[in-house]
């Protein structure tokens, strides 16, 4: 493995371990920002469940769980590769390195496949905030209104979470053609591991978004 | 430590380098925080200019300089300009980035281009911002309330809206910053409790920026889908409801009062020992007071929203929380003084700024015990009495501290003095021009005089003609601070690398630093505000 | 956070425990447990969610500070949601009030 290709170490740090560790503490700063940012969301969600509770069970139960189920798995599996795509770079294994990345784009790809699949059933069902929205109600006590309220968080919450994905994609993008590149070994991994950190949190994100979402008033 | 700055060497950061790329795409701490300093003195100009219009409006009761739709337009501009583009950069932007790498012994923040960006995108937030000016203005308040926000008012909210969410990742990357030098970059011996007490200050202030500002981010973007694309989680019709705009909006936008006046108490606290060259009274009080603030500042939001239909439950919740934080800006107040208690104080300017600011804020501070107190504030809330609380904390304290700070370190940041008769004039002249346009808004407030209306009954008009002559001599004394500090940059006297004979690193390094600010690292033997130890050496 | 390589076997049981633990909560979900739902919905998701901290996001084996931010965002995530939250939940709480000026507090 060449040394010439692991990272150089900037002007204000004393040395690679002292860059290492403050590049973690940077990026998990901004993962804090991200759970503040998601959780005023959730904030949101949650202080319309309890003025109307019935109306977001009806809205959940006009989701199809076993969909939102599958694309859980998904997720996880790709983070099961990103956590080996960091293994693989933490060992200077590049081939695997860049294997387990396009792995993780590959699974990340196919969630956001079937969100457009279940975005334009929901089109089809007129089920999205607006002039399209109508409701056939499962219980006819419920104000359709408020449940196109739930479906205002639906879009929004699992809207801001794909195109985080996205960003996250693109980002593993470019470090598989780093990693092609021989930019990554056991000195120098950092940014895939700052990349792993990132994918993990957005993964976490959906675990509290599916049985949120999906799973409410099933009982 | 020996004070081996005693020559001034041949490059320092302003020299290293001429030309606009040189500024425009340095990673140099100390050259962004100019870039901020400027920056931020326009927009202070723009919202003093609004400011200016306001209070000439009120000098008569009726509403005859301009209309209602305008003055709307005024307070909300006002209130977004100062409070976004003013004060929440104005001392970390500035002093925080001039001074904490080298107060911490390092060579620069942790991560100088993100640094560079949080400028960037200052500037960019403001420039669409202020395009809002263009295209009409903005008539929702700087609250931004639903649902007049986000579907009745025809003004460019969407575009404010933009300008603004853009603005808050500034905040956000420079707490990053901050936070994680703090943990990382200190020098050998430097340890959390040798820290000067300003760098504790920003470190509480960095955990707001991160943990608040992303909340009304959303809040913000929230108002902007309903907006522009009709998915509208506030809006009535589909049983939205206001009060949870309010609550994400006050989540950050109470902390982030603390965000505005927290640096400027860091200030204070160095101001304070070297003043009265003494040790600050009860160190580790006052830095975990700034810890205290931070976290409970978090606390209090809906006390912003007693009247607003948020539950009574909730309402006395708040109220009590509300109390608690009080405590731990007293604490300091108490500590100020007794470091005060039997030192040998001297007053040059940064010392006359010292004790403006602790009078104002005890001043602004106390009434907001009143404010918070649910029952009264049913009766003062949305008068001027919160206008006259707030701004006496702001413009009294903040400002204050940010202009005691500036005058303090102009020497370490341009290497030149300034004029001290004109300081000492403007700095008297400041502090009675505002307590002349605020203190009798409190008094017009209590009466029943609401904000943000223009058109008043005839018995309050004397309140606001004195107002208004205040703020006539404020605007006035700002500008005065404009002209000599410029004018020491060209022409001042020399200074050296410690004119205050203070403690800290920064003074142990020339006037003006060099790039790196350090030749070799500092290794820190003492402890801070080691005033007796060693004579107060001048240089 | 830096150097610390995770035995690959670790990896495997966790991406197990996941996977079983998204099985049991869809499972749950069409239990009746009524006001037990809710807190046993979050408390699957954290369970999974902290699994994931500690050992895919390595805070298990990470410095102090790391774990200082981590739980700081998640504090400040529970007040959010506690604080916000009991505005709603206590809206229908009537207070026995003999003063009228209180009566303003009554509205919704």
């Amino acid at each position: 493995m060449s040394e010439a290709h692991s990272g150089v170490v900037a002007h204000q740090f004393d040395d690679a371990q002292q860059q290492q560790e403050t590049a973690s503490l940077g990026m998990w700063s901004f993962l804090i920002t991200e759970v503040m940012m998601f959780g005023a969301l959730f904030t949101g969600y949650a202080y319309y469940k309890t003025l109307f509770p019935e109306a977001y069970f009806e809205g959940s139960r006009h989701l199809d769980y076993r969909i939102g189920a599958i694309n859980t798995a998904v997720l996880i599996c790709s983070s099961l590769t990103m956590a080996l795509a960091v293994h693989a770079a933490q060992i200077s294994k590049r081939k695997a390195t860049i294997v387990f990345l396009l792995l993780t784009i590959l699974l990340g790809s196919i969630f956001l496949g079937v969100k457009v699949f279940e975005y334009s059933d929901k089109f089809e069902h007129n089920l999205v905030p607006g002039r399209n929205f109508s409701l056939d109600a499962y219980d006819e006590t419920v104000n359709p209104r408020n449940v196109e309220l739930f479906f205002c968080f639906y879009f929004i919450m699992t809207g801001l979470h794909a195109a985080h994905m996205i960003i996250g994609i693109t980002i593993l993008g470019i470090l598989v053609i780093l990693a092609w590149r021989h930019r990554f070994s056991s000195e120098y991994h950092a940014p895939v591991e700052m990349t792993g950190l990132y994918w993990h949190f957005v993964d976490i994100v959906w675990i509290y978004l599916f049985p949120f979402l999906y799973l409410i008033g099933r009982g | 430590m020996s004070n081996t700055a005693l020559t001034e060497p041949a490059e320092n950061y302003l020299t290293a380098g001429y030309g606009l790329k040189s500024w425009l795409l340095t990673t140099d701490h100390k050259r962004i925080a100019i870039l901020y300093l400027i920056t931020i003195t326009v927009f202070f100009a723009i919202g003093g200019f609004f400011a200016v219009l306001i209070r000439m409006e009120l000098l008569t009761p009726q509403g005859d300089l301009v209309g209602s739709d305008t003055y709307n337009k005024l307070f909300t501009l006002h209130g977004l300009v100062m409070i976004f583009f003013f004060l929440v950069p104005s001392i970390p932007a500035v002093l925080g980035n001039f001074l904490i790498p080298i107060m911490i012994g390092a060579r620069d923040l942790a991560f100088p281009r993100i640094n560079l960006l949080s400028w960037y995108i200052l500037v960019i937030g403001g420039t669409v911002s202020f395009a809002v000016i263009l295209f009409g203005g903005v008539d929702t308040g700087w609250t931004f309330y639903t649902p007049y926000s986000s579907t009745y008012s025809k003004t460019s909210v969407s575009l404010v809206a933009i300008g603004v969410f853009i603005t808050g990742f500034s905040s956000i990357l420079t707490g990053l910053n901050f936070a994680v030098t703090i943990h990382k970059m200190r020098a050998p011996g430097m340890t959390w409790f040798r820290l000067p007490l300003f760098v504790w200050a920003h470190y509480a202030t960095s955990l707001i920026m991160l943990l608040g500002t992303p909340v009304v981010a959303i809040a913000i973007l929230l108002v902007l889908l309903e907006r522009v694309f009709g998915v509208g989680i506030f809006d009535p019709a589909l049983g939205g409801d206001p009060v949870l705009f309010q609550h994400l909006f006050w989540f950050y936008s109470h902390p982030a009062v603390y965000i505005m006046i927290l640096p400027s108490m860091g200030v204070i606290s160095e101001l304070v020992c070297c003043f009265t060259r003494k040790r600050v009274f009860g160190y580790s009080f006052i830095a975990f007071s700034s810890l205290a603030i931070a976290v409970l500042g978090f606390l209090v939001w809906g006390h912003h929203m007693f009247v607003s239909s948020q539950s009574i439950y909730a309402g006395m919740v708040f109220s009590v929380l509300t109390m608690l934080v009080a405590i731990p800006s007293a604490i300091k107040v108490f500590n100020w003084t007794a470091t005060m208690y039997k030192g040998s104080i001297s007053y040059e300017t940064p010392m006359m700024y010292t004790f403006g600011f602790v009078g104002l804020f005890a001043i602004g501070g106390l009434t907001g015990l009143f404010l918070g107190t649910l029952g009264v504030d049913v009766h003062v809330h949305d008068t001027y009495f919160v206008v006259a609380h707030f701004h006496y904390i702001m413009v009294g304290g903040a400002i204050m501290g940010y202009l005691g700070g500036l005058h303090f370190w102009w020497p370490k940041i341009t290497g030149r003095l300034y004029n001290e008769a004109w300081a000492k004039l403007s700095a008297v002249l400041i502090f009675i021009g505002f307590n002349l346009t605020f203190f009798p808004q409190f008094l017009v407030g209590y009466l029943g005089m609401p904000r943000r209306y223009h058109v008043y009954p005839e018995e309050f008009q004397i309140f606001h003609v004195l107002s208004t002559a205040g703020a006539s001599l404020l605007a006035v004394a700002y500008v005065f601070p404009t002209f000599y500090l410029i004018y020491s940059f060209f022409k001042g006297e020399k200074a050296g690398a410690n004119p205050w004979g203070a403690t800290g690193l920064e003074w142990q390094v020339p006037s003006p630093p060099t790039t790196f600010n350090f030749e070799t690292t500092p290794v820190v033997t003492e402890e801070a505000y080691e005033y007796s130890k060693r004579e107060a050496q001048v240089v | 956070m830096s150097h610390q390589v995770v035995p690959l076997r670790v990896y495997y049981l966790i991406f197990a425990t996941l996977i079983l633990m998204t099985l049991i909560t869809v499972e749950v979900a069409f239990w009746n447990l009524g006001l037990l739902t809710f807190w046993v919905a979050l408390g699957i998701a954290s369970f999974k969610a902290t699994l994931v901290v500690l050992y895919f996001m390595h805070v298990r084996y990470a410095h102090q500070v790391v774990w200082l931010f981590a739980a700081t965002g998640f504090v400040f995530l529970v007040i959010l949601l506690v604080l916000t939250l009991n505005d709603p939940l206590t809206r229908g709480w009537q207070f026995q009030a003999e003063d009228p000026g209180m009566s303003i507090f009554m509205l919704r």
